[in-house]
């Protein structure tokens, strides 16, 4: 029942479509930000934070909002995700920023280019922060250090 | 715009790594590369396709970062995540270690030979620049620790005939250096960047230094003598340097290198939106206010960020570029018609 409903829409939507009756090209443009939005977001929900027994998403380190999605061309994404650190810590902050970075490195499909931010207002030495997680020179160094590196694998270590 | 620059061929140079640099061979027969892997390979012709000569495995315990030739072409030096500098002796396909360069508290980001050949600088992220002599025995010995920038030094080069340092830097600055008595100064600072500088190049006469940063602009500096011309003010006998020309608005992330070849004077950069550009100085420009005209732009040269490119020194137009994705390419680039 459902696949025929689902072949019903789909077939619906088409119609629609051809006929110019449904949304442009342009408009569908949101939906697939949406989606890549979400699949960034799904991995990244579960990374764990450095110090205590919870995920970013229990302690809101990040949200479904803190993630856009902006096309570049046809086969790739710019990737923002912007996320709140729960303690003005300098060197958490920089911590989770790196476990961000190396998750989706590793696990997004799609190809991306990825920019990471402290939400404005959130912490002091903000810029600091920014440059260094952005810097990706920066990024290789310090996950060829091994205590950090041991850090960063057991935050991204995905969920049984 | 496309067809000014053609691809050659390219290797799988660092598989499952990312490919950090490039350097030719003073002769333009080898090239160097070295990347994420902790190796160093050589790469040269056989016919019309490019293999690999040999590799270097053992070393570092980190990434590679950048190598170097020394201006005789017998000598490779290599800078690394792990502190150190190596310096290897060339003798045929064969490369030998001959010494260690420690000192540095960090990563070593860069190192760069003299025209000398008696003298090299490195870098690192804490935050110095050093200068080593060279002896004829091969012994080296650390005669200056520079400590003059804030943060981070990501690349260091020598002028092409005199004995003057650059240095580019996390601080958003460019550093000039060169010897007073014994010791090295720094003697000028370049500002005007917005963010960290990657890279630096001089042209072929090294009256003028090109730079690239994450501010996504390149920027063109002319060295302005005491006494000069155009009555640029100058402090003491040390030269003047001022900025003579932005090229902003043509990469769309941060461009982690630039080249200005030798033999004709053309600028390439790697950008870190996987393209190559090329620019040309225009025709009948004013020497005090340069313009550049990009001449090539090449959408997707590699599958992710390009990291490096470096133009051969005897073979005009032959330019090589690696990436992230661990790959070498290389370019014939043609000045197109009509410029």
């Amino acid at each position: 029942m459902q696949r025929v409903s689902g072949l019903l829409s789909w077939t619906l939507s088409r119609v629609l479509w051809l006929s110019g009756l449904s949304e442009s090209g342009a408009a569908r443009q949101p939906r697939i930000m949406e989606e890549k939005a979400l699949e960034v977001y799904d991995l990244i929900r579960t990374i764990r934070d450095p110090e205590k027994p919870s995920t970013l998403e229990e302690l809101e380190v990040v949200s479904e909002s803190c993630v856009e999605v902006q096309e570049i061309n046809e086969e790739e994404y710019l990737v923002i995700i912007r996320f709140t650190p729960t303690v003005p810590h300098c060197s958490l902050a920089t911590l989770i920023g790196l476990c961000l970075r190396v998750k989706l490195q590793r696990c997004l499909p799609f190809k991306h280019k990825l920019e990471i931010y402290i939400s404005e207002g959130t912490h002091s030495t903000e810029e600091d922060i920014n440059k260094q997680i952005n810097d990706k020179e920066r990024v290789a160094a310090a996950m060829e250090n091994p205590n950090l590196r041991e850090i960063v694998e057991q935050c991204v270590l995905e969920p049984d | 715009m496309k067809d000014s620059l053609v691809l050659l061929g390219r290797v799988p140079a660092h598989p499952d790594s990312r490919c950090w640099f490039l350097a030719w061979n003073p002769a333009g027969t080898l090239l160097a590369s070295c990347g994420g892997d902790r190796r160093i390979r050589i790469w040269g012709t056989e016919g019309d396709s490019w293999i690999c000569k040999s590799v270097i495995s053992e070393g570092h315990q980190r990434t590679v970062r950048k190598v170097a030739w020394s201006p005789c072409g017998n000598y490779l030096a290599s800078a690394s995540f792990d502190a150190t500098t190596c310096i290897w002796k060339k003798n045929q396909d064969d490369f030998e270690c001959v010494t260690t360069l420690e000192g540095h508290e960090n990563e070593v980001k860069s190192v760069a030979w003299a025209p000398s050949g008696n003298l090299l600088a490195t870098c690192s992220r804490d935050k110095s620049v050093w200068v080593w002599e060279v002896d004829e025995e091969d012994e080296y010995e650390c005669v200056s620790v520079l400590n003059s920038h804030t943060q981070d030094v990501k690349h260091v080069v020598w002028h092409p005939s005199q004995e003057l340092l650059a240095s580019a830097s996390y601080d958003d600055t460019v550093k000039l250096y060169r010897e007073e008595e014994d010791d090295w100064v720094c003697c000028a600072t370049l500002e005007g960047h917005e963010s960290t500088v990657w890279s630096l190049a001089f042209d072929p006469s090294g009256q003028r230094l090109a730079s690239c940063s994450d501010d996504r602009t390149v920027r063109i500096w002319r060295q302005y003598p005491p006494g000069n011309e155009q009555g640029v003010a100058c402090s003491g006998s040390d030269p003047n340097w001022k900025c003579v020309c932005t090229l902003s608005g043509f990469h769309s992330r941060t461009i982690y290198d630039i080249a200005w070849c030798q033999l004709t004077g053309a600028l390439a950069t790697a950008c870190g939106d996987d393209a190559i550009r090329v620019f040309e100085e225009d025709p009948n420009s004013d020497p005090q206010q340069p313009t550049f005209s990009l001449t090539a732009h090449l959408h997707q040269a590699h599958s992710q960020d390009v990291n490096c490119v470096a133009w051969n020194p005897k073979e005009p137009g032959l330019l090589a570029s690696c990436s992230d994705d661990g790959e070498v390419a290389f370019w014939k680039y043609q000045r197109p018609e009509g410029l």
